[in-house]
């Protein structure tokens, strides 16, 4: 295996890895908390809402919003790592 | 000036709007025409995502049903919203990577068959021409309602702007009218939002009027929402009634169908690379966010509203906009007690549930109707969902251009989804099947002639479903998810994350995906319909959840069939390897 197909090979793992973790997390903030444990989450309750109602509502979506924009991130720097490696 | 015309005053400049734009970005060529020459900006193609993706039922319909379903409602807030993780994570940098067209394109040339190919486009066209009906009814409604002109007519002016503007200007011209909708619409719903979240908690901002305390009281909105329920005998407006298991499947049904509709993702091959891929999913969600965390404070302060102006009043001292809507056909009551009051109570009040009116009316004044009062239920009023949304200013008593400027939001909401729509079936149709598969050796100008001419049918068409809508248009809008989640989304994932998912693999997985989805709707919703509860289901799982099942059967056929038929050919393999590099 030569160089550059050992880069690209790293860059998909790497890739792989932070799609697992958020995607997890994607995972958690929804089916978790707004549905699973949402019964559980409902007796603590946060400012005006009862929580498990407020993630399944609200807070769901928020973490949606978080979870692409630490993606693009997070894929930035991936993308700069392996360009220069390419360019090495 | 009164409500009427300013209705006409402030629909007539977003219309106008929308023709000077297209005016301005027409397309020249079959690249411009499909994918905007992919010169789209990150936050352009944000806003024309939000746009395009929003529709009537999101901007008219959502906040009054989850009104209605207290916590449940969630499904749509979570399924319509958490689609866009799947799109910006495991799609849109890889499709636009791949840089062609269409959906089916990729699956195509991913699949190396013209079998796939043509599968994709059924899929397609099923998918959207059933989404693209519920929208042009949503643009007749909201013609019909607010400019007091006939359905068929509203139908035939929105025809007539889509058409303009999709032939036109193709992706490029729908780009940049779905920008000016999106900003048309997103302050159509947020200006009543702010002033009944004022009015009722006294915060300016409805997220966190929602979860405020009531103006001038100790308590909390929705606490005092759930005591007023219990009270009547409801389940708290907190709480849910539908099963953990169908409340998974729906929303999870509702996220991989959003990810696998085609009018979507095609908005991701229009930006310049893949790094902008990815920026304008995050930016498409912000913007959809806006409107769907307003939402479910909507629908409080509306279910609120409710109670406090109509519960245990007298029809005479109801609110005016009761009886305005009563009026239209949206609200009715009968007195069942005699004690005059006006009461709620859950269940249905009459048999059928919608209204029939005579022309006489009752003791109260009140519009007298002929359906059987429901008589295991205490409920005295009928309400259409949808008015939530509509009568809103009116409930909150804001003045006439706020109820002129939600009329056009609406219709920003409708025109902008459907013109997207019809886009991706005229695509599959003069690229897919015409030039891929048909004549193959047409030239481009012959390409952009069919492209034009494709849109010219679908908008007809779906005029027609507008005109006529099959009784079902509704329920069948909400199952294009489940079958976009079993056809088109497994295909795709597959498609970027396996290499040894072959033609024989995706071709059977989308077909089972889509008879299974296809029939389990069909068999409970038109042919069963006394069926169609849940100790009928499988598993509990609902129709509407049931593309959940659906992908996963899709998944399981497409590695079992593509373990026992030959490997894809080595070509495959370099376009899987160059689509993962960014």
């Amino acid at each position: 295996m030569n160089d550059s197909s050992k880069n690209v090979d790293r860059y998909w793992k790497k890739n792989i890895q932070i799609v697992s973790i958020l995607m997890f997390l994607w995972f958690l903030a929804s089916f978790g908390f707004g549905i699973i444990f949402v019964n559980d989450l409902d007796e603590i309750s946060f400012f005006g809402f009862k929580l498990g109602f407020w993630f399944a509502q609200q807070g769901s979506i928020i973490i949606f919003v978080a979870i692409i924009f630490i993606y693009i991130k997070l894929m930035k720097n991936l993308d700069q790592e392996f360009n220069k490696d390419l360019d090495d | 000036m009164d409500i009427q015309s300013l209705t006409y005053l402030f629909v007539g400049i977003s219309f106008g709007l929308y023709i000077f734009i297209a005016i301005k970005s027409r397309a020249g060529s079959t690249n411009e025409f499909y994918i905007a020459g992919k010169g789209v900006h990150p936050v352009a193609n944000g806003m024309a995502t939000a746009a395009d993706w929003m529709s009537a039922a999101s901007f008219i319909s959502m906040a009054g049903l989850i009104s209605f379903m207290g916590r449940d409602g969630a499904v749509y807030l979570m399924g319509w919203t958490g689609g866009y993780v799947l799109l910006a994570l495991l799609l849109a940098p890889y499709l636009r990577k791949f840089g062609q067209y269409t959906v089916p394109d990729f699956i195509g040339t991913r699949y190396y068959s013209t079998t796939a190919r043509v599968v994709a486009v059924i899929c397609l066209i099923i998918v959207s021409f059933t989404y693209v009906a519920g929208q042009m009814r949503g643009v007749g409604i909201v013609f019909s309602r607010f400019l007091e002109v006939e359905i068929e007519t509203g139908v035939i002016i929105g025809m007539g702007i889509v058409f303009f503007y999709a032939v036109l200007g193709g992706m490029k011209g729908i780009t940049y009218t779905q920008v000016a909708q999106y900003c048309v619409l997103i302050f159509a719903y947020l200006v009543p939002a702010i002033f009944i979240s004022i009015l009722i908690t006294g915060n300016p901002i409805p997220q966190f009027g929602f979860g405020d305390r009531l103006i001038d009281q100790e308590i909390y909105l929705l606490e005092k929402l759930d005591l007023i329920m219990t009270d009547i005998g409801f389940q708290p407006y907190t709480s849910g009634l539908k099963e953990t298991i169908d409340v998974f499947c729906i929303t999870a049904a509702l996220m991989l169908g959003t990810a696998g509709l085609p009018h979507v993702i095609v908005r991701f091959f229009t930006v310049p690379d893949v790094a902008s891929a990815r920026k304008s999913a995050g930016y498409a969600l912000i913007f959809i966010a806006i409107l769907y965390t307003t939402a479910p404070a909507v629908s409080s302060f509306a279910r609120y509203n409710l109670f406090e102006a109509t519960h245990n009043v007298s029809y005479q001292q109801a609110p005016e906009w009761f009886k305005n809507w009563e009026d239209i056909g949206l609200i009715a009551w009968r007195d069942k007690n005699n004690d005059g009051l006006i009461q709620h109570a859950p269940g249905n009040a009459f048999d059928p549930v919608k209204p029939k009116y005579l022309d006489n009316n009752g003791e109260s004044g009140e519009r007298v109707i002929v359906n059987d009062s429901q008589a295991s239920s205490k409920n005295e009023v009928y309400i259409d969902r949808d008015i939530m949304v509509l009568a809103n200013p009116e409930i909150a008593g804001l003045p006439p251009w706020v109820i002129a400027l939600v009329a056009a939001g609406a219709l920003a909401a409708a025109l902008s989804t459907a013109a997207g729509l019809l886009l991706v079936i005229s695509a599959s149709v003069s690229h897919d099947l015409i030039k891929k598969t048909l004549a193959t050796n047409i030239s481009e100008k012959k390409e952009l002639f069919y492209a034009r001419f494709s849109v010219f049918i679908a908008v007809i068409i779906a005029g027609l479903f507008g005109i006529y809508p099959p009784g079902f248009v509704a329920q069948v809008v909400a199952f294009a998810f489940g079958l976009a989640a079993a056809t088109l989304f497994p295909a795709l994932l597959l498609g970027i994350f396996t290499k040894s998912i072959n033609k024989e693999g995706a071709v059977s997985g989308m077909l089972t995906g889509l008879i299974f989805t296809l029939g389990y709707i069909v068999y409970f919703k038109f042919l069963n319909p006394e069926m169609n509860t849940s100790s009928n289901w499988l598993m509990g799982i609902s129709p509407e959840g049931i593309g959940t099942i659906g992908m996963l059967i899709n998944v399981f056929v497409s590695i079992m069939v593509s373990k026992f038929t030959s490997k894809p050919p080595s070509e495959i393999d370099d376009l899987i390897d160059s689509i993962r590099q960014p």
